[in-house]
């Protein structure tokens, strides 16, 4: 079964190479611009099976959307990858402290970043 | 991905337009925390798309700006003003970078090492730069000066590793969504595996927390791959699970353990529960037989550098930002509205010929084709304005850059100034705001190089050290008004008057008002600057600057106060394609004078006409002289001037307020014509503006009443040099 994966990012750039990487991988891709948009997409759509997302967004950043998504009963289990710039560890640790699953690191190769869905993906 | 690359850069734009606004807020001091979160994100998506693109110096420079600017938000660095000028020249080096990046141009470093330094110095405490992240693909060799940590090259193991992994999970590994199963997964790729449960943590069902974690697992993994490919199937849950991995008998250190040392040898204290895992293991490391021991450490040096400050970021969703409705947009090309915009002209055209024929064909008022004409009329007017609302676009980004020439060129000549900007949201066409760019320019290089005094000067004459230019647009019937004003010293009049009279252009005698002086500025070959600075002495003069806003259909007046300062004001269309025109007939031709530049229309009396000089004409409008233009003559259409008696006067304005009477032979109507450009299809005639069709698909010329005037009162000028000298 195709998986899909909603994909979390204030720049139209990333959400553009993160389709693509996606696509291309065979995934149906969900978008959304940032944290509070990420929860309306969610509201509206089939719980994806990753969800891929930014940390500094406006409105809503990456640690306010995961940890919102874990207080979420229905997307509790739901794998979340975040997308940091660096190895940033604190920034690591606190995604984590969030409720995050791992973590891709930007700029990513397509492999990688098929890799660690897979990696967290049922 | 080329695709990409495109969104990326307009992306960087729009990014760097937000990162500019958000600076000058900082610079102003009102900015809050929000607006500092949004700078830091402009310069972290750059960085970010940049990276992806493998746009090295843009990542390397973003990146030391990024850092300061996580400075300030994190509340580290408290803004000074010394350090957003550095902020705000850092913007403009970002911007170059984009730019340069964009265009596939060369990068030379040293244009811009002073600011990149100054940017670095930023983020130093005390001449030490802080532990920097390293970026991830721009590999940097980390010497961590420890010398206990002897790594020895490692002796060849065989193909084939066996390791024992035991593998115990906490319950948040599971409340982050990971699985152990997995990451079994991943483990079976990499080779034969086998795993036994140890479910001995167990506990009585009616004490079995739902969330909690009670089997732990001893793994046999027999693979090719080296022990970090093994230790990768981990990384997401590294701190969720008890985890040792063994090979060959050796335990791998883990990157906790190292952590641990490195923080023991930075002098810092790690968090405290990696400290307590493996305190024995910190004062004794050493690294075992691995193929690639050093990567293997600087690897791990790299996913946990040793961050003593661990930032508490604010993740409170940012309420101000949410109350902003997003506004949806499509992207179309300008080529494309450019076609609808000559469509749509073309309609306005077949529209009033339409009317012309339904005229000559006598309808009666009242009849159904009368009114549905009207109705068309109607519909083609608003749809005009629909397509010309497309173009529209806000003077923002125009003004944005014009702070950036104030402060190079206040840095550039020593001074202090500020730019504030008012109606940057005004609207006006696309063309408009980018012909107006240069004029502007040159007129913000004017304003900060002469206008504004050096801060001693200004400090003696009991203003402020900073100087201020101010620019601002306004909508001013159907037309847009951009102010540019300093709080200079005003137009030294005595000296503008006598480089004129040095330079040839009035007689020394003549008699001038202030204003009539203000205005010799915006004469050809006039400059004011006793030695031409390199800042606006660049070949370009007030007439060009003239010149540019009238070709755009504008008009620009000076006005001055000695002590005070001078405001510029410049007049201009909201469109360049469609104009609010009176018909006039001149000589047998039909003109078009813009309607905005009429005053009043007047039937003139012979005895209102006097001359005056040798072949010049004025009028007398009440108990005022205005010079009288004719047209005819002026324009070449015929040799001798026609009788006033027989024509109309139009009293027009022109930029700065004076007032003429162009007389022409008759007044045909008042209509919308579609503006056609005589440049582009033919040539550039002096007083002459555009053209347009008519209804009756003829061609009329469309009057451009500044440069008329202007030119008649140039002729006027050179007649009484001639006359001055002669006599």
């Amino acid at each position: 079964m195709t998986q899909t994966i909603l994909t979390v990012d204030d720049s139209r750039t990333m959400r553009d190479m993160l389709k693509m990487a996606l696509v291309e991988a065979g995934y149906n891709v969900l978008q959304a611009v940032d944290g509070v948009d990420g929860l309306d997409v969610l509201q509206t759509s089939a719980p994806p099976d990753v969800i891929v997302t930014d940390i500094n967004m406006p409105k809503m950043d990456g640690f306010g959307l995961i940890e919102a998504v874990r207080k979420d009963s229905r997307y509790r289990k739901v794998p979340i990858l975040v997308l940091t710039t660096e190895s940033d560890a604190a920034k690591k640790m606190r995604a984590k402290e969030a409720g995050a699953t791992g973590w891709i690191v930007k700029p990513f190769e397509p492999t990688k970043l098929i890799a660690a869905i897979r990696r967290v993906a049922a | 991905m080329a695709e990409i690359r495109q969104t990326f850069f307009q992306e960087c734009e729009e990014q760097l337009s937000e990162m500019e606004l958000g600076l000058l807020a900082m610079d102003e001091g009102n900015a809050d925390s929000e607006t500092v979160n949004a700078v830091f994100r402009a310069v972290h998506s750059i960085k970010g798309g940049a990276g992806a693109f493998k746009l090295t110096e843009l990542v390397q420079f973003a990146h030391s700006f990024e850092t300061a600017l996580d400075h300030v938000r994190s509340g580290k660095l408290t803004p000074t003003p010394e350090m957003m000028k550095i902020m705000l020249r850092a913007a403009d080096v970002l911007s170059d970078l984009v730019e340069a990046s964009r265009d596939g141009r060369e990068i030379n470093e040293a244009n811009y090492a002073g600011i990149a330094a100054d940017v670095k110095a930023l983020t130093t405490v005390d001449g030490v730069e802080e532990v920097e992240e390293p970026i991830d693909f721009q590999p940097t060799v980390i010497d961590f000066g420890m010398p206990e940590l002897a790594i020895e090259p490692a002796p060849t193991a065989s193909d084939e590793h066996e390791y024992r992994i035991n593998f115990a999970p906490r319950p948040e590994l599971y409340a982050n969504a990971n699985e152990t199963i997995l990451i079994f997964r991943e483990l079976n790729r990499l080779g034969a595996m086998q795993a036994t449960c140890d479910a001995s943590a167990v506990p009585a069902l009616d004490e079995i927390d739902p969330n909690g974690a009670y089997f732990s697992w001893a793994v046999q993994l027999k693979s090719d791959v080296e022990i970090a490919a093994v230790r990768e199937v981990f990384e997401f849950v590294d701190g969720e699970a008890d985890l040792t991995i063994e090979t060959d008998g050796q335990a791998e250190v883990s990157d906790a353990d190292i952590a641990a040392l490195l923080a023991q040898a930075l002098g810092t204290s790690p968090p405290a529960d990696e400290a307590n895992a493996s305190p024995a293991i910190a004062e004794t490391i050493s690294v075992e037989a691995e193929p690639e021991p050093v990567a293997a450490t600087s690897e791990a040096v790299a996913e946990e550098p040793v961050a003593p400050v661990q930032a508490v970021e604010s993740s409170k969703p940012d309420t101000k930002a949410a109350a902003i409705p997003t506004q949806t947009t499509i992207r179309v090309e300008f080529d494309r509205v450019d076609r609808l915009i000559n469509l749509v002209g073309e309609l306005v055209i077949n529209q009033a010929m339409l009317s012309q024929r339904v005229i000559e064909a006598n309808f009666a008022g009242s009849s159904s084709v009368v009114i549905g004409l009207e109705e068309l009329e109607q519909l083609t007017r608003e749809i005009q304005e629909s397509v010309m609302a497309i173009r529209a676009q806000p003077v923002k980004p125009l003004f944005q850059r014009m702070s950036r020439m104030v402060r190079e060129v206040a840095d550039a000549t020593g001074k202090e100034v500020k730019l504030k900007t008012e109606g940057e949201a005004t609207e006006v066409d696309k063309t408009v705001v980018e012909r107006l760019a240069e004029p502007l320019t040159h007129m913000i290089r004017n304003a900060v190089d002469h206008g504004i005094e050096s801060p001693e000067v200004r400090l003696a004459a009991g203003k402020p050290a900073e100087g201020t230019v101010r620019l601002t647009a306004a909508h001013r019937s159907g037309r847009i008004v951009i102010e540019l004003s300093d709080d200079g010293a005003g137009i030294n009049r005595p000296k503008v008057r006598a480089s004129a009279i040095n330079k040839g252009l009035i007689p020394a005698d003549m008699q001038l008002s202030d204003s009539d002086i203000d205005n010799l500025l915006f004469l050809p070959g006039f400059s004011t600057a006793a030695t031409i600075s390199s800042i606006s002495g660049r070949g370009v003069g007030m007439d060009v600057v003239k010149r540019s806003i009238q070709a755009l259909g504008g008009r620009i007046s000076i006005s001055s106060r000695p002590g005070l300062g001078s405001t510029f004001s410049m007049s201009l269309p909201l469109t360049l394609a469609v104009l609010d025109g009176m018909a006039v007939s001149v000589a047998g031709q039909t003109l078009v004078v813009p309607l905005t530049a009429i005053v009043e229309t007047l039937k003139p009396k012979k005895s209102e006409v006097h001359g005056l000089g040798s072949d010049g004409r004025v009028m007398s409008i009440r108990d005022t002289f205005v010079p009288l233009i004719d047209v005819g003559t002026q324009l070449g259409f015929r040799e001798t001037p026609t009788q006033p008696e027989n024509s109309v006067a139009l009293l027009v304005e022109t930029g700065g307020g004076a007032r003429n009477a162009l007389l022409v032979d008759s007044i045909q109507d008042q209509r919308q014509v579609v503006i056609k450009s005589l440049e582009a299809n033919y040539g550039t005639v002096a007083g002459i503006a555009a053209a347009t069709i008519l209804g009756d698909g003829r061609v009329a010329l469309i009057l451009d009443v500044d440069a008329l005037v202007s030119k008649s009162f140039e002729e006027t000028l050179v007649g009484e040099l001639h006359y001055g000298t002669g006599g």
